[in-house]
């Protein structure tokens, strides 16, 4: 058996134009051998639901600087599940309020970064998502 | 399992087919792959290769909008090189596609090159004809034009574009190393920049000079013979200028691309006998290969590396005792 290569697609919805984190969060990500779907900024809900099902992605990471999070993060949920990826996990970066983290879980995030997470924590974070929802 | 999602592929289901995709890149998926091959055949494929950021991606985004204005629906393999290092990649081509986003006629699918068994041109044909099976009627697959792995890629295309962009010197030099051979039509992209116009007559002079001999389609490789049996006539390169980011010239590629595939319905189309020929021996290779290593024992393998290693055996010889059956090494050279 071969292990799996992870796909993880990672995006940044919403209307912030910095990328920076989410380009050091891509480059982390193939370091630590998995395959990253970068697609750019200012992505709609829709545009990361298909892309996500068309990449065949294991997660979707969000990198979110604008503070829209409590509105973003449930629509890319809703656009997921509506093109039926209901078991495609969403983790999110960037700058999120400690208050926010259990309303954010609540809505299904599986795993909430921010900017001082280690890359390997994500990393690991990941492999085990992967490992527990293997397909 | 795989052979589970074909009929839902054949019904048009995006996400059987992207599933289906996943399991072709890990080899998971001959039984699929055979009940689908026999309705492969329709698509024309489409290779653009070329320079790092020469302007593929928006290229493919331009071609693709051309081609969904008439109707046609297309389908995108980008492919992006696997890090040596990590077996991780960073796929971006979507970046610059995303005109494209929202079109239920258009699927996009990114591939890392991997260190896939039995190679890249292998798994990316499997992936082209799972595509085909699915109903496109255009698929294109975009590589980054520098090493073999690319060449191998365009023989997978029926149609081979090679893109250049002007001020990359050193690309000339790329090219004339020997990816103008497996240049069906020639795209000198960012036209609107200054040298486009001495980029297109550089790569012109260079068709001619690589033309006085022809091109022939051998064992499904371009190779350059001295005076080529052709029956139909002999496929010069067109010289294409465009912008993609401003969709210039777009419908002269598309011409060039219409013209060389009326050609090679003419020659030998898209299911060439030759081309054929050659997967089906590389496929016998492999497989072959795989069934003759099962026989072997690590032991013999090992106490003949160690011998090549201490200089006792040479390569040739090591490999000549390894397939020399066993009572032949028993006897020798002694014939019954
Ligand atoms: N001026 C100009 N810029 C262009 C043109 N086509 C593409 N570009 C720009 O060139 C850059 C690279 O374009 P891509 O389409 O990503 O090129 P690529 O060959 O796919 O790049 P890689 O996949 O990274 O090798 C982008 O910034 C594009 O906007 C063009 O016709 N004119
Ligand atoms: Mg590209």
């Amino acid at each position: 058996m071969t292990t799996r290569v992870a796909r993880v697609l990672i995006a940044k919805p919403g209307l912030d134009g910095h990328d920076r984190g989410a380009k050091v969060i891509a480059r982390a990500l193939r370091d630590a051998g998995m395959e990253v779907i970068y697609t750019g900024l200012r992505q709609t809900p829709e545009m990361i639901a298909e892309a996500a099902l068309q990449e065949d992605v294991d997660v979707v990471g969000l990198s979110i600087l604008s503070g829209a999070h409590m509105t973003l993060v449930p629509r890319v949920r809703e656009a997921l599940n509506a093109v039926e990826l209901n078991d495609v996990p969403i983790i999110l970066g960037g700058i999120i309020p400690e208050e926010d983290y259990e309303p954010l879980k609540a809505l299904g995030v599986a795993g909430i970064f921010g900017p001082g997470t280690s890359t390997e924590h994500i990393r690991d974070f990941i492999n085990n998502l992967v490992s527990s929802n293997a397909r | 399992m795989p052979a589970d999602l074909v009929p839902q592929v054949l019904a048009g289901n995006r996400r059987a087919l992207a599933r289906l995709l996943s399991h072709v890149e890990r080899g998971e998926a001959e039984a699929a792959l055979k009940a689908l091959y026999p309705h492969t055949g329709r698509a024309w494929v489409i290779g653009v290769t070329g320079s790092p950021g020469s302007g593929k991606s928006s290229l493919v985004n331009a071609l693709t909008q051309h081609y969904r204005a008439n109707g046609e629906t297309v389908a995108i393999v980008a492919v992006d090189p696997t890090s040596p290092f990590s077996g991780g990649a960073i796929l971006g081509d979507r970046i610059r596609m995303r005109d494209l986003s929202g079109d239920a006629g258009v699927f996009i699918r990114s591939m890392a090159t991997r260190g896939s068994l039995g190679g890249l041109a292998r798994t990316t044909r499997d992936m082209v004809r799972v595509i085909d099976a699915a109903g496109f009627d255009r698929i294109l697959i975009e590589t980054v034009g520098a090493g073999q792995s690319e060449v191998e890629v365009a023989r997978v295309a029926y149609t081979t574009l090679v893109v250049e962009a002007p001020g990359m010197g050193d690309d000339i030099q790329a090219i004339k190393a020997g990816i103008l051979e497996i240049a069906d039509v020639l795209v000198v992209n960012k036209a609107d920049r200054i040298g486009a116009n001495q980029t297109a007559r550089a790569l012109k002079t260079m068709l001619e000079l690589g033309h006085p001999a022809a091109r022939v389609y051998h064992h499904g490789q371009y190779m350059t013979v001295e005076a080529a049996p052709a029956p139909v006539a002999e496929w010069i390169p067109e010289v294409v200028m465009t912008v993609a980011t401003e969709r210039k010239g777009i419908a002269e590629l598309a011409a060039a691309i219409e013209a060389h595939r009326q050609h090679r319905l003419r020659d030998a189309g898209p299911f060439d006998p030759q081309a054929l020929r050659a997967e089906l021996f590389e496929r016998a290779r492999e497989a072959l290969f795989q069934q003759w290593l099962q026989t072997l024992s690590p032991d013999t393998i090992e106490t003949l590396i160690q011998r090549m290693h201490q200089r006792e055996l040479d390569p040739q010889t090591a490999v000549q005792q390894l397939l020399a059956p066993p009572s032949a090494q028993e006897h020798g050279h002694a014939r019954p």
